[in-house]
């Protein structure tokens, strides 16, 4: 993959810069020479829109600085001055607030269809646990930003989230109030979170860059997981990915401008267009709608464990389901990639799928709420339950127990074939 | 055991329902409120290609002066707004006259004296209260809210799967909905067996309670419409709705037709790359 480069400088100019910094070549090799797998479906895209979500959210925030006040006293304000008083202040601000929604909507396909296809396995585990800290980094983000407009939402989720970290014995309470910079969440808070949410995009944006690195070292993994055998297998990403990529880039686009004109309020809370007020505690405190099933995840252990009581079982439980994660590569024990040659996996995967739904679903609501006879915190337990079992036992046995269907022998041969079966008819 | 009570009872405050649970599903059968849904409304603003209605806006400025305004402030609009593009098109004379209407503390001049002026166009609208203190005072314990946001900050959940269908049919009206179904909600007297505390009014769609403090408002023939629209209570709270959604929102006018012309565009670039990637992957199986 790597290694072998096909650069040519023509001009003198490029002659140039070649003897002295090889930008060029890198370039080209990154984004034009590089082979990818043919046989890649449009959930392979998600990549790029990521990266283009990101460029807009950093471009987005960045002009929102420019006119946003991080001081308790006037955040509030300054965020209505820039959708009432700045020229098109509005439409940067919806864009902003909706991209992080939009993002994390690419990230949940991203990493879904890693889980499906089997991305995780030798040789790009380095590359998984790569995306594992993006997604972090992404969480750390939005929920910073979250907190900047300075509404009731963003105060009160600022304290239950801070409040996690007290459940850690010992050391949890002095890491809290270093994290808020007192005892209260307040204007010392405002400001440090303003300073985070500034330069955690750039660190995404440096992780990412090793994301790359990680991804042309190792291939891009393919529908059939099977690893790439010759040239056949493979063509030039320009312009055959990049005219696939820049068509989803803007189909996403599409997706994202219905939210951002038509409801760009849908995914945000009405409790954020009041100021905060340490005095009144909301009804109903929500995070925002990705963090939801890890909410139900951290509500789903009321119960105490031996010497860890509710609080820290819940939080443990809640890190536990990111951090899982990573050490996936080595959990799943099959040597075949991809979900479709894997008839138990798959059933397990959509079940997955709509189980993390489901959790989302029950994150939002009350704990006590009844749904279809049984309250929403005992079917946030089975739902946890699932969540690890997948994880923790059955990716695990599956690749003792279960027969994967045959392996084409190469890429090429698939399409062949499948190209055949098509003229056939 | 009364540390770790302490401790229950601040993590408690500081988690919400999140922790509380087990105490919390003891103690209180839940109730939800509304009591009763927001009856949906036609709104102008509404749908793809909504707009204000300029009318309708300068109506409810009429009812929000006349009526809100004596006990809700609203602070972040200012006079200048009422001539801005998508809203209710005072012209500048009308707005000068309005603001100067009602004056404000400026200062200090050269004598290092604060002052009394007429407002400006560029000064907010007035304030019924000097703080939040008089306010709770004046009313029974209660703070009036600011109007400038309430028809963001007020929407009833609409639970599963209404919030599904939401996303493909957009339901952004949600804020004027509730504020007009509140302002007709009123139920005097309270349904039999419904006790209603001291000084509070029964209303089942409040959103959080069964009652309020704000007396039920409006009522049929309470102002004068010189335009021959109906002077109905009904009339009355979706006028002063209307208002409070582009106080709420007062870019929505640019919004959404900026939307149209983004989303065709967005189209026809899509359709145009989609025959570009046709053309590219063409004789290339995949």
């Amino acid at each position: 993959m790597s290694g072998h480069s096909t650069y040519v400088p023509k001009t003198a100019l490029g002659k140039w810069f070649e003897a002295r910094l090889p930008v060029v070549r890198l370039l080209h090799d990154t984004a034009v020479s590089y082979p990818t797998p043919r046989n890649l479906n449009a959930l392979w895209t998600f990549g790029g829109i990521l990266a283009a979500m990101l460029v807009v959210q950093i471009v987005t925030g960045i002009v929102l600085a420019m006119h946003y006040a991080a001081d308790s006293r006037v955040a509030f304000h300054s965020v209505e001055g820039i959708m009432r008083d700045v020229n098109w202040g509005w439409l940067i601000r919806y864009l902003h607030s909706n991209g992080a929604s939009m993002f994390f909507i690419a990230v949940y396909v991203h990493i879904f269809r890693g889980l499906y296809y089997g991305s995780y396995k030798a040789p790009r585990e380095i590359l998984w646990i790569l995306g594992v800290i993006i997604y972090l980094l992404m969480m750390a983000a939005g929920f910073m930003g979250y907190v900047l407009p300075w509404g009731q939402m963003s105060f009160w989720g600022a304290t239950v989230i801070t409040n996690f970290f007290t459940a850690i014995p010992i050391i949890g309470q002095p890491i809290q109030t270093l994290l808020i910079g007192g005892f209260s969440v307040d204007n010392a808070t405002l400001n440090r979170f303003f300073s985070l949410h500034y330069l955690i995009p750039f660190l995404i944006a440096g992780v990412v860059v090793l994301h790359i690195w990680a991804l042309h070292v190792a291939g891009q993994n393919n529908p059939l997981g099977i690893d790439v055998k010759s040239d056949k297998d493979t063509v030039p990403f320009t312009p055959y990915a990049t005219s696939k990529d820049v068509l989803w880039i803007v189909l996403f686009m599409i997706f994202y401008g219905w939210f951002v004109f038509y409801q760009p309020n849908y995914l945000g809370h009405p409790d954020n267009y009041i100021e905060a007020n340490p005095l009144a505690t909301p009804a109903h405190i929500v995070p925002e709608w990705y963090f939801l099933p890890f909410y139900a995840i951290l509500r789903a252990i009321d119960f105490n464990i031996g010497p860890i009581d509710a609080k820290l079982g819940g939080v443990l439980a809640m890190f536990g389901a990111i951090a899982v994660l990573a050490f996936l590569p080595w959990l799943d024990t099959s040597k075949v990639r991809s979900g479709n040659f894997r008839p138990i996996f798959r059933v397990a995967f959509w079940v997955f799928g709509v189980n993390a739904l489901f959790l989302g679903y029950l994150g939002s609501v009350k704990t006590d709420d009844i749904i279809l006879g049984m309250q929403a915190v005992r079917w946030a337990q089975l739902s946890t339950a699932y969540y690890f079992a997948y994880f923790l036992i059955i990716l695990p046995l599956l690749g003792y127990i279960e027969k994967p269907k045959p392996l084409p022998l190469s890429i090429n041969d698939a399409i062949l074939a499948k190209s055949a079966a098509g003229s056939a008819h | 055991m009364t540390a770790k009570m302490i401790r229950w009872a601040a993590a408690a405050i500081g988690l919400g329902i999140a922790f509380s649970t087990p105490l919390a599903a003891a103690e209180e059968t839940a109730t939800e409120f509304p009591l009763l849904k927001p009856t949906r409304q036609e709104w102008s603003f509404a749908g793809f290609f909504g707009q204000y209605d300029q009318a309708q806006l300068q109506r409810g400025y009429h009812i929000y002066k006349e009526v809100c305004s004596s006990c809700h402030s609203m602070k972040l609009v200012k006079f200048r707004n009422l001539a801005d593009e998508g809203g209710p098109g005072f012209t500048e004379e009308q707005v000068k006259a309005l603001a100067a209407e009602s004056t404000i503390t400026d200062g200090p001049n050269d004598e290092g004296e604060m002052f009394e002026r007429p407002r400006l166009p560029s000064d907010p609208f007035p304030s019924p209260y000097p703080n939040d203190k008089a306010a709770s005072f004046s009313n029974g314990g209660a703070i009036p809210p600011d109007l400038s946001l309430i028809a963001k900050a007020r929407a009833v959940h609409r639970g599963f799967p209404q919030f599904v269908f939401d996303i493909f049919w957009p339901y952004q009206e949600q804020g004027p909905d509730y504020i007009a179904s509140l302002l007709t909600g009123y139920q005097d007297p309270p349904p039999e067996g419904v006790e209603v505390p001291e000084g509070t009014y029964y209303n089942p769609h409040f959103i959080n309670g069964i009652s309020l403090r704000m007396p039920p408002p409006i009522d049929d023939d309470l102002l004068e419409y010189t335009d021959g629209t109906p002077q109905t209570k009904e009339q009355y709270a979706k006028d002063v709705s209307a208002f409070l959604m582009w106080a709420a929102e007062p870019h929505l006018d640019a919004r959404k037709s900026l939307g149209l012309k983004v989303m065709l565009y967005l189209i026809v670039f899509a359709g145009i790359l989609y025959f570009v990637k046709r053309q590219v992957w063409r004789g290339v199986p995949h």
